[in-house]
């Protein structure tokens, strides 16, 4: 790459760096106290049941490896479609691929029944499992994505810096699709039984990773106070303008075909029109608040043009996102399983019902905890390594530039 | 060897000793037995056989509605029902339960047991990351409390709702049913029981009580009761539109 761009390490002396840095790893400490908690006592102390099995921790866990996967899509796109905009985005994309995995995947071993256990989890393999080919899959993509960074870093290494970007890509593909599998592959429940399952997931990756990856970007060059143009932002914004339109496109693709399928009526029905919550986190939250309004925003001729709009609309697409996969994760199992078509079906073990979730605090901070140590990684990577340009001017990202 | 195993093995040796006895006092009562179909004992020593498959038939027309036998003798013989003192109803362990049905069209009601089917191609199994839910060669489908590392994935794929996540630490167990806080249980099948011979203890309560709803036999075997009125009578799986193979089946549904 000829591109003569300048990459530093932030200085990390002012009040607000340390104020930062402590305020995460109080977040951090919560979340662990809440972990020791939860698996001192059981998890009797959570929300999840024996209906509701998967819980708050799962939906945290899942937006962040899908945005991890999404966030090195920016990398992506300066490599293997060799957009030279995009290239002196990339290294920032890696760490935070890197870093929001790791966040993702410390909250879902943590909320197990047995985390001390992740040794037997590392050993004993059952290859059937999808489950367990994305313990490969996200350790790999770790993996590649460290190879990938170093390329990109290292001037000597420059040369196959390329092809690492072509493995990177394909592996976030795969992997995202394997995170969308977990659900695909889920036959017996109604709200998970479709092959979209894994395509969608994708999207939605692009779409989160780039609403994150927009935040950081921007909270980072206005606190470290370098010059971020409008030229990198303004196609960062439209970009994720179209990333949200897709999920749309998915989530309307998904629910027709649902609601061709006669025996997807009942979950369509609870989901669409009288799931309660999960009706008014759908509608208002992932598809009004979440999907509408930002893209209103980003393509308004004037609001799409302001930083706070900009961030602001970001920040929307972040909190559709957990909506979207809560109405997914917890609507999806809160209808009740269908054993015997035609009837009325009522137990002591809640057979028929409509199940019920409310979150824990400790689940919550668990969660929180995770998105915590994402943020700790990048703010203590970028402070010791090269990984932002000292200035994203306009002038500076000249994309008359030739690429390598 | 882990405590509980030595003392399900002493258990194993000193009923072993006791079925000698047994199976001569059925020789002497021939007839007795009959009803039940008595299983093979298989020795502690032999690997189970996949020459067998072990399965239940569920007559629903003569369960009664407002018995629970099966039910009770399942946490009485395994030990869970009043152990989580912590855990709120939809927390607690449920390893078979009583399902009512109501016929919507019609307005016929009737109740039928719940436990795991112990399906031919498990979900549970083929989700598991680990390999703590397997299928034993003669069909029962367990998990290996010691590899569990409590992922539940197992529990998002069962289309029965059979299996349970214990949500605190459990005191008094039974030693040939260990259980144990962030794993995941399910019905065994008795397999403890079935291994010396005896049927499972729902299938003895609901007998005892008279209503010889349940018939536990080997699937395998021609002769068998169970394969008998399989045979005789229409059944079904409950849904079968999944293609698992169940080793437990319905009649009258
Ligand atoms: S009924 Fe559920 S727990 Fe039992 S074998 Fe089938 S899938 Fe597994
Ligand atoms: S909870 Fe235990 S048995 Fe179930 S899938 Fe996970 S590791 Fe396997």
């Amino acid at each position: 790459m000829k591109l003569s761009m300048n990459y530093r390490e932030i200085e990390g002396k002012s009040a607000g760096f340390w104020i930062l840095l402590g305020g995460l790893a109080l977040v951090i400490a919560l979340a662990g106290g809440a972990t020791l908690y939860m698996e001192h006592e059981g998890h009797y102390v959570t929300g999840m049941n024996n209906q509701i099995v998967w819980g708050m921790p799962h939906v945290f866990a899942i937006f962040l490896i899908v945005a991890a996967s999404g966030a090195l899509n920016v990398a992506s796109i300066g490599t293997v479609f060799g957009k030279p905009i995009y290239k002196p985005l990339g290294r920032l994309s890696g760490l935070l691929a890197i870093a929001l995995l790791l966040g993702g995947l410390i909250v879902l071993v943590l909320d197990l029944g047995h985390p001390d256990r992740l040794i037997v989890a590392m050993t004993y393999y059952n290859f059937k499992s999808i489950f367990a080919w994305n313990i490969i899959l996200y350790n790999g993509f770790l993996a590649v994505t460290v190879v990938y960074l170093w390329m990109m870093m290292e001037r000597r290494m420059n040369r196959y810096y390329r092809p690492a970007g072509f493995v990177a890509f394909l592996w976030r593909l795969i992997l995202t699709t394997g995170t969308g599998s977990i659900f695909g592959f889920l036959v017996a429940r109604q709200a998970y039984d479709a092959a979209i399952m894994a395509p969608m997931f994708v999207i939605m990756s692009f779409s989160y990773g780039l609403a994150v990856f927009i935040l950081v970007l921007m909270a980072s060059y206005n606190w470290t106070r370098r010059p971020l143009g409008d030229a990198v932002l303004f196609r960062l914004k439209n970009l994720l303008g179209v990333y949200i339109a897709a999920v749309l496109y998915f989530v309307l693709v998904f629910n027709l075909t649902n609601l061709y399928a006669t025996e997807h009526h009942g979950i369509e029905r609870f989901i669409l029109l009288d799931g309660g919550i999960y009706t008014a986190l759908f509608w208002i939250v992932q598809i009004g608040l979440g999907s509408l309004l930002p893209l209103a925003m980003i393509y308004h001729p004037t609001l799409g043009k302001s930083r706070p709009a900009i961030a602001t609309a970001a920040a929307l697409v972040i909190i559709g996102a957990f909506a979207q996969l809560y109405v997914i994760l917890i609507g999806g199992q809160a209808y009740p399983l269908e054993i015997f078509p035609g009837y009325e079906v009522s137990s002591a073990f809640f057979d028929g019902q409509v199940n019920s979730y409310s979150p824990s605090i400790w689940e919550i901070t668990l969660g929180v905890g995770g998105i915590a140590l994402a943020l700790m990684i990048v703010t203590v990577a970028v402070r010791v390594l090269r990984f932002l340009p000292e200035s994203l001017e306009d002038a500076a990202v000249d994309p008359h530039a030739k690429s390598a | 060897m882990s405590e509980s195993s030595k003392l399900a093995d002493a258990a194993r040796r000193n009923f072993l000793a006791k079925a000698g006895v047994a199976a001569g006092a059925a020789a002497v009562a021939p007839g007795v037995f009959l009803s039940t179909s008595p299983a093979q004992a298989r020795p502690a020593d032999e690997p189970v056989s996949s020459a067998k498959r072990w399965g239940i038939l569920v007559d629903t027309t003569k369960c009664a509605s407002d018995c629970s036998a099966c039910v009770s003798a399942c946490e009485n013989e395994n030990g869970w029902g009043s152990s989580e003192p912590n855990s709120s109803a939809e927390q607690k362990a449920h390893w078979i339960r009583s399902v009512t049905i109501k016929n919507k069209a019609t307005g016929f009601a009737k109740t039928l047991p719940m436990m795991c089917q112990h399906c031919e191609t498990p979900p549970c199994v083929d989700v598991c990351p680990t390999g703590a839910s397997f299928r034993r060669a003669d069909g029962i489908v367990l998990v290996d409390k010691h590899i569990c590392i409590g992922c539940r994935y197992c529990m998002m794929a069962c289309p029965y709702k059979a299996r349970s996540f214990v949500h605190e630490d459990l005191h008094d167990q039974k030693p040939w049913a260990p259980r144990g806080k962030g794993t995941v249980e399910s019905c065994t099948l008795c397999d403890h029981r079935v291994d010396k011979g005896e049927i499972p203890a729902c299938v003895e309560a609901c007998s005892a009580d008279n209503h010889n709803a349940l018939i536990f036999g080997d699937l395998y075997d021609e002769n068998s009761e169970i394969s008998k009125a399989l045979k005789a009578k229409d059944s079904v799986e409950l849904r079968a539109d999944l293609g698992l193979n169940t080793g437990v089946r319905y009649r009258g549904i």
